[in-house]
Parts: C-alpha cells; structure tokens; sequence
C-alpha cells in the first residue's frame, strides 16, 4: 500500500469519514473542556436518551429529503401526539400496550395525509406540512389548555425514555462488579456480526473483481469499528447499561437501514429521489413510493413524541418545538442531498449525535443559549460546505 | 497569422480507473470543418471539454494553443474569451424563456444596469438570420422543436464572436430535414471565417462535410484523414473507429415473423390536456409475434406519445380506443401495470428520464426488474445484480470500469447502451425502442441490431421508433409512417423506400 494509494482513497472516501471524525473531534473537545464530565458513563448515558428523540426523526426525515420533499410538521406533530399519549393513559385510563400502538397509527395516518396533497395533487410539500405546522400546533395548545402541562404518572410509560434494560447477573456478582453484563453481552454480540458480515460482503465484491479497501485498510476499519462498539458499550455498562431509547433507537436504524439498502423498497425509494420521471417509467409508482415514506416519517414521529412524553414524563403545550428544524439540521449534517437520492440512514444518526453532541456539551460547559445557537448554525453551515466541497472535487477529479 | 488555428499536444486525461486520453494530439487549420470520430468512449467529448475549460487547466496533461499560442483555460468563460464555443448534445437552453433573452444569456447588453432590450431583440434577429432560422425572437424556446432549438444554440454562441464553433453531437436527435439544414448552415458559416469541429456518429453526414477527419480509438489518435487527398470514406472510417470491417450494417436476420399478432391498437385517440389538444387521432396498429416493426416519421409526430400513451399513460393523456395485448383487451393504468402485462418501453430521452445518472451502472440495469432479484423474503440479492449486470455489459460492451461506476461518468453512447439493458433485463413480449441507436457508434449499432434480431428469433416483438431512416428501412418488417398524430401508411419492408417515407411523413 503505497501512500498515494492511500491518500486516494482518503481522498474518494473522506465524505463518509469526514462526519465520524467530526463527531470523534467534537467529543475530543468537550471530553477536555469538561475534564472528563463529557464522557462520563452517566454523561453519555444521558446524551444518548437526548438523542434518542431526534434521531427518530432524521431517520424518517433523511427518506422525505431523499424523494426531494420536506416535513415541517413533525415537530408539533410529536408533540400533539405525546400530549394524546397523556390525556389516553392519564384521562381515559387506557392501558400502555394499547396507547402506544394507537399513537403509532395516529402518526401513520397523520404521514398519509401530509402526503394527501403532495401526491395526488402535486402541492409542494413544503406548502402542505407548513399548514400541518400550525394545525398541529393549534391542536397541541387545544388538548392542553384546559389542564396545562400533563403529568404522566405510569411507571412502564416513562421507564421507554428513563428505564434501562434489567440484567441478566446481580451487579455484585463477583466478576466485574457493578458492571451491566447483558450490555456487554450484546455489545460483543453486536461486534461480532459487524465483523463477519463485513468480511462476507468483501468476499461476495471480490468474487466479482469488483473494487474493495485494500487488505490493511479493511482490518483498520474493523478494528476502529470494533474499537468503538467496545468503548461505548464499556462506558455504558458502567452506568446502567442500555437504555430503552437507546435500544428503540438502534432497532429502528437497523431496521431502516436494512430497508433502505438491501429492499426493493429501498432500491425504489433512491431512484424516485434521484429520477422521478426515469423512475416512473421504469415501473415505479412515484405517487406510493411518496405515501409509504410519509407514512414512514408520521410514525416515526409518533414514536418521537412518546419517547420525548415519557423522558420528561409529562406531555407539555410547547413539546416538540422545533424538533422539526433539528432533524432536517442533523439529516444535512450526516449528508443527505437536496436534490434528492442522496443520503443514508446511518449518516442521519451520526449527524444527530454531531448535532445533540454540541448542545449537551455546551449545556455542561454553561455556554449561553444565544452562543450556542450561532454555533450550532455554524457547525451545520460548515459541514454542509464540507459535503458540497468534496462532492464537487469527487465529480471533477 | 498562421494557418493553424487550434493545436492540442500530448494530451492526458485520466479518471479514476480509466485513461480517458493518452498523449492526443490534435490540430485543425483555420476554416476547416473538422470532423471528430470513434467509438463510444474512445475520448471525444473529454477531448473537447479539456478544450473548452470543463475540465480545466492543470486537471490534464499537454498543451493547448490558439493561433500559436499557448493557453491556459481555468473555465468555460476563459476559453469563451479566446473565441471558442462548445454546444453539447444536451441542450443548454432555459426553455420558459424566449429566443432572444436565452441567445444573450449570460451577455445581456445594457445600457447602464438595466438590459436595452430593443438591441438585444435586433442583436439576436441578426443571429437568427446567420443561421436562417425564421422564427419569432419572443418566441419561448419550450415552444420550438429540437432541430430549431439546435440553431439557437448555434445563434447564441455566434452572438459572442466565436471564431472555432465545437459542435458535440449536433445532428443525433434530429431528423433529416433538420440534419440537412444543419449541414448547410454550418458551411454557410464556414464561408463566414468559422472554423468548426464536430463529433459525430453519423458517418455518411461527416463524409459530405469534413475537410478533415481525426480518428479516435481508445483514448488515443488512430488517424488524420484529408478530404483533399480523397481518404475520407467509411468503409476507411469504420475500419480506423472500430478496428475492424464491417461490411455488412444490418445483420440478417434468420427466422421469420409468425402470424400470431401480439399487439392491436384501434381506433386509439389521446387528447393531451396539459395542452389541450388530440395528439393521436385513430390511430390503428398490429405488432406480430417475433416481428420488428418500425415507426417512422418527423420530430413532434406523435411517436413518443404514441409509445408512451400505450405504456401505462404516465402523461395522463385522455385516451379512447382499444388496446389488445396476447389477445387479451387493456387498459394500463401506470407503467407498472404495462411492464406486469409484457410492454416495455425504452425512453428517447436517456438523461431526462431513462437514466439515474447519479445511480451506478449496475443499479440502472436491474431497476425496472428488481423483484427478479429478490431472494429470502425480501432483500436483493446483490451478487445476482453483480452478476446480471457484468453480463449485459459484455453483451453489450459498455465500456465502463466497473459495474458500479455511476452513470452519469460514462460517455453518451454507453448511457444509451445501459438503457436499452434495462429493458432487455425486463424480458418483455413487446418492446418498444425509442431512439435505440442515439449517440451510439458503428460497431456498437451493429451489436444492438444483432441482439434485436436475437431477441424477435427468439419470440420477442420489437416496435422501433427511429429517425434515422436508412436503420428503419434496415431492421424493419414492416413499417407505419406516422404524420401529425395519424398513421399516414403502412409499408411492408419490400416496398418501404427513403422517397415514400418521406412523402407520408410530411402528408
Ligand atoms: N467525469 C468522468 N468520470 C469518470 N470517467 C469519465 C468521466 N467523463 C468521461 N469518462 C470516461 O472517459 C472515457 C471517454 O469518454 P467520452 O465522453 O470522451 O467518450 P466519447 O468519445 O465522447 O463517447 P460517445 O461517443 O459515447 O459520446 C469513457 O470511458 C468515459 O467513461
Ligand atoms: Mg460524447
């Protein structure tokens, strides 16, 4: 491996890694700034149920920017269907397993008819979510005018954004005391598959002369992978292990991540954002491809609100401000493309973490709020230049 | 000054995993029109674009030199400077806005900051009449045909002193009236002092213009050919561009068509209400089992709407009349239902909406039939796409580094060969080709019409929308000549003749 090899292949590969160095550095920094507070087991436990919410969200909203639309309603939507959330467990005394499997199809519905107008009518969806925005929005302070902030006060609720998961072994156990075993169990589990599925897959391209890391860049990258499963799962079992959120939050990355690049759902979804029309006429429907990625982002708003209803376990007339201009930032972070058919689902997550990273780590530096929203402007400003700049230079060269 | 108006010494290109030039020199003398050929791929649009400044100085080996002298172009706007123009095969013209604000684009006259459109509109009337084009400067672009929208381009890059004009692929998506008239106005300009360079695959036009001919092959010069000296001819051509003789165009074809007729249209009518007008009236048509059936007749016919208008409607035409297909009457809904019934439909139109450009090779081909690459549940299978995808681009010989190069890096030619691909994955019973051979070389079109033949001996039927009209009279069984929405005739391949298509094509 010569170095210009390698700087080639920096060069062609750096928009991917350019946001997980960015997320390493920016952790670097505050680990520093803070003395060590940033990194801490409880810290990170904490920044990650934080995320959780958010993360949610630019999942879903990374497949509305890729088909070349955007969601501007979520924000309240998460919040109006927490407070539903609130009212049927508080109010109407509705069991949990059944609350939340309404509110997840509450969201489902509340997608579909976001993407009513866009679909049949071709109304830019920028124009039909703003008016859910408001109408949404309206519906929040409705539900919670007559009581004010909603206190929810049902332990399984609130445990999906407080709880973690129970252990397998007493934490007194003599082999690594006050350790979360299962979380390490799963950790090592998790690592494991990353490595032999990596190996596959490089087996299967090679196979087909078709182009892989080179051998020594391709262990690099396992153990940098591997590295960093095992350093997470070490500072997390030494608080409580994983979360709830944490592990909602993985399931649905999975899950959308395997859609996303292995379905022909998947397949269908990238070509429609990166041709609608070529799309069509190869046999795509254009107008279901819309629905199904609306319907996509209403439930996972949905899931957004509860786990943001159960992490302040209380559902509150402004919850969910915002949220909506959050996800589209963490999205743009991890490097989704406007003009569409561009974007991962991974990218989206690393991009939530760089963005809730900088607020969690400011908040414990005690920046002032106003500072801290020119940097989080800034940061997303850089590293949307950053991806424009190495786009560009990857076409030319 | 001297006679050589542009020289380019050793130049190297190279993309990732491909050598795109290697060490091509290349001179054109003053007032010449000098023809560029090859093979798709071979390096004639990089060639012109390491000219021109899209890929700028530095990001290439060797030299340019205009009049003798060396340059150095950092962008289109440098290279303009010096006189040079470049027109590509995709037009760059903003269709919502008229004739003479796209010929002044980017070079508005004003008269302090605001825009003197009386002298733009007297400018460009001026250009129009340098390249005979009779049409009304306020004109919008959207509203003129491709042949006309061609010469304001032309107009647009005259209106900027162009002294060397590089036309890429000028004539491919015209007819031949509009190839004529080109022609002409191209040695019109020549007598004007314009020095021309123009890529094309359409030999028979390059030998009744070229002074002078530059072979490509393989990134490399192969040959300069003089018209004074009498070299240029095609079989000379096609042997230099391909490597090889082919003498026969049109590979016979060895079974013949059954009786059995796959496809019947009556009566069919669609009235398009986007413009509020019938854009096929009556028509009437039958496709037999492995027949080849082509379609000819002027830009703006009503071909592709035909053709679109029986693959699922995506325009939303208002339609009336029957369709049969294998015998069973239709009425598609989405281009799904069509290809789900056994039509397919290749687009004309490969970068507006037959290719995602931004999607590799591989996840072109197989796009239109995924769901025959689903293995366990519901996960393609990527070694299945892998290998469907190396195995067209063998039929074929799409030239690319891998399967899983983007689209939009590969020359025009081989965008069009993806294309077609993705229909021949497809499998369907009747397949209807829009523009197969655009853009592709000899050797290339020789492949396709092989594989054509292959596909209609094996029990496919191939419906051939074309405007070259030697490659309908080629291929074709029989052939439906169609004017102003309606089949004017239909000839059997005997009696179809260049004279008689044209005389129903402009009833
Ligand atoms: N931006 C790019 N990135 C990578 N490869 C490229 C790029 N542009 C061109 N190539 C490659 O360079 C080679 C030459 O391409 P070029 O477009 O010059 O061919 P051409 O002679 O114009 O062919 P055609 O007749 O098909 O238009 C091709 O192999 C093509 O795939
Ligand atoms: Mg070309």
């Amino acid at each position: 491996m010569t170095i210009q090899g390698l700087k080639k292949i920096v060069r062609s590969n750096i928009r991917e890694y350019g946001m997980y160095i960015a997320l390493v550095v920016i952790m670097a920094i505050f680990s520093i700034a803070t003395k060590g507070t940033f990194i801490s087991s409880r810290n990170i436990a904490n920044l990650l149920n934080q995320t959780g919410y958010i993360a949610v969200l630019a999942v879903g909203m990374t497949l509305v920017i890729v088909i070349r639309h955007i969601d501007l309603s979520v924000g309240f939507l998460a919040g109006f269907l927490g407070a539903v959330a609130a009212i049927a467990i508080v109010a109407w005394e509705l069991p949990v397993w059944l609350v939340i499997p309404m509110i997840l199809a509450m969201g489902v519905v509340a997608g579909l008819v976001t993407a009513f107008p866009v679909a049949a009518l071709g109304i830019p969806a920028f124009v039909a979510s703003l008016a859910g925005w408001l109408i949404y929005r309206g519906l929040l302070l409705r539900v919670t005018s007559a009581t004010g902030t909603i206190i929810i006060p049902n332990e399984a609720f609130n445990a999906i954004g407080n709880g973690y998961i129970p252990d397998l072994f007493p934490a007194e156990s003599p082999f690594l005391p006050g350790m979360h075993k299962l979380t390490l169990l799963l950790g090592l589990c998790a690592a494991l598959f990353f490595v032999v599925s990596q190996i596959r897959a490089r087996r299967a391209k090679r196979a087909y002369a078709l182009e892989v890391l080179p051998a020594d860049l391709f262990a690099l990258k396992l153990v940098f992978v591997v590295g960093v499963v095992a350093l997470v799962t070490w500072i997390l079992a030494g608080y409580n292990g994983l979360s709830w959120t944490l592990v909602i939050v993985l399931a649905v990355v999975a899950a959308y991540d395997y859609v996303t690049k292995q379905t022909v759902l998947g397949r269908h979804i990238y070509a429609v954002g990166g041709n609608p029309e070529a799309a069509e006429l190869s046999g795509i429907s254009v107008k279901r491809i819309t629905y199904i990625v609306f319907a996509s982002m209403g439930f996972l708003t949905a899931l957004s609100g509860i786990l943001f209803a159960s992490r302040l376990q209380s559902a509150t007339p402004t919850a969910g401000t915002l949220f909506e201009m959050d996800a589209i930032a963490s999205a743009y972070i991890g490097g989704v493309s406007a003009a569409g058919g561009v974007g991962s689902i991974t990218g989206s997550l690393v991009g939530a973490l760089v963005y809730m990273s900088l607020m969690n780590g400011m908040n414990l530096l005690g920046t002032d709020i106003s500072l801290q929203y020119v940097i989080r402007g800034a940061v997303l400003a850089l590293a949307v230049i950053f991806d424009v700049a190495t786009r560009r230079r990857a076409a030319k060269s | 000054m001297s006679d050589t108006i542009l020289e380019m010494r050793k130049i190297t290109k190279t993309f990732p995993g491909v050598t795109a030039l290697s060490d091509v020199s290349f001179k054109v003398r003053r007032g010449d029109i000098h023809c560029l050929v090859g093979e798709n791929g071979a390096g004639k649009s990089t060639l012109m674009k390491v000219l021109s400044g899209v890929h700028p100085h530095g990001s290439f080996e060797g030299d340019i030199l205009i009049d003798g002298e060396r340059r150095a172009f950092r962008g289109i706007a440098d290279s303009e400077r010096a006189g040079i123009a470049i027109i590509y095969q995709e037009l760059a013209l903003v269709p919502e806005m008229t004739v003479y604000e796209n010929i002044l684009l980017g070079h508005e006259l004003r008269r302090g900051p605001v825009i003197d459109w009386n002298a733009t509109i007297q400018k460009a009337s001026s250009m129009l009449e340098r390249v005979r084009l009779d049409v009304n400067p306020a004109t919008k672009v959207k509203d003129l045909g491709v042949g006309k929208q061609q010469l304001v381009e032309i107009a647009k890059a005259l209106s900027r002193d162009v002294r060397l004009l590089i036309l890429d692929e000028p004539t491919a998506a015209l007819n031949e009236d509009d190839c004529d008239n080109l022609l002409g106005i191209i040695r019109d300009l020549k007598t004007q002092g314009v020095t021309c360079v123009m890529i094309s695959h359409k030999l028979k036009e390059v030998i009744s213009i070229a002074d002078r001919v530059t072979v490509l092959r393989d990134g490399k010069t192969v040959r300069d050919l003089d018209a004074a000296k009498g070299e240029i001819a095609e079989p000379v051509l096609i042997k230099h561009m391909v490597g090889r003789e082919i003498d026969n165009v049109y590979p016979p074809r060895l079974a013949k068509p059954k009786d059995e007729v796959v496809l019947e249209v009556r009566d069919w009518n669609a009235y398009d209400p986007r413009i509020g007008r019938k854009v096929l009236k009556d028509v009437a048509l039958h496709v037999r089992k492995g027949e080849i059936v082509g379609i000819a007749g002027l830009m703006g016919s009503g071909r592709t709407e035909l053709a679109r208008s029986l693959f699922g409607n995506p325009d939303g035409y208002e339609l009336s009349g029957e369709l049969v297909l294998k015998g069973r009457p239709r009425r598609f809904k989405s281009p799904r239902d069509a290809i789900d019934a056994g039509l397919a439909y290749a687009s004309e139109d490969r970068k507006g909406n037959g290719l995602i450009l931004i999607q590799d090779v591989k996840q072109n081909i197989t796009l239109a039939n995924l769901r025959a690459l689903v293995r366990r549940g519901a996960a393609v299978d990527a070694n299945a796409e892998v290998k469907v995808a190396n195995g067209y681009r063998e039929a074929l010989n799409i030239k690319t580094p891998s399967v899983e190069q983007k689209v939009v890096n590969l020359s025009g030619g081989n965008q069009q060969k993806v294309s077609v691909a993705k229909w021949l994955f497809v499998k369907p019973d009747v397949l209807i080709l829009d523009e197969p051979t655009r853009g592709i070389d000899v050797g290339a079109k020789y492949e396709i019409y092989t594989i054509m033949n292959r596909l209609v001996e094996e029990g496919m039927s191939i419906i051939m929308i074309s405007s070259e009209l030697p490659e309908v009279l080629g291929m074709s069984d029989r052939v439906y000549v169609i004017s102003a929405g309606r089949v004017t005739g239909e000839l059997a391949a005997a009696e179809a003749n260049q004279e008689n298509i044209m005389r129903l094509a402009t009833s």
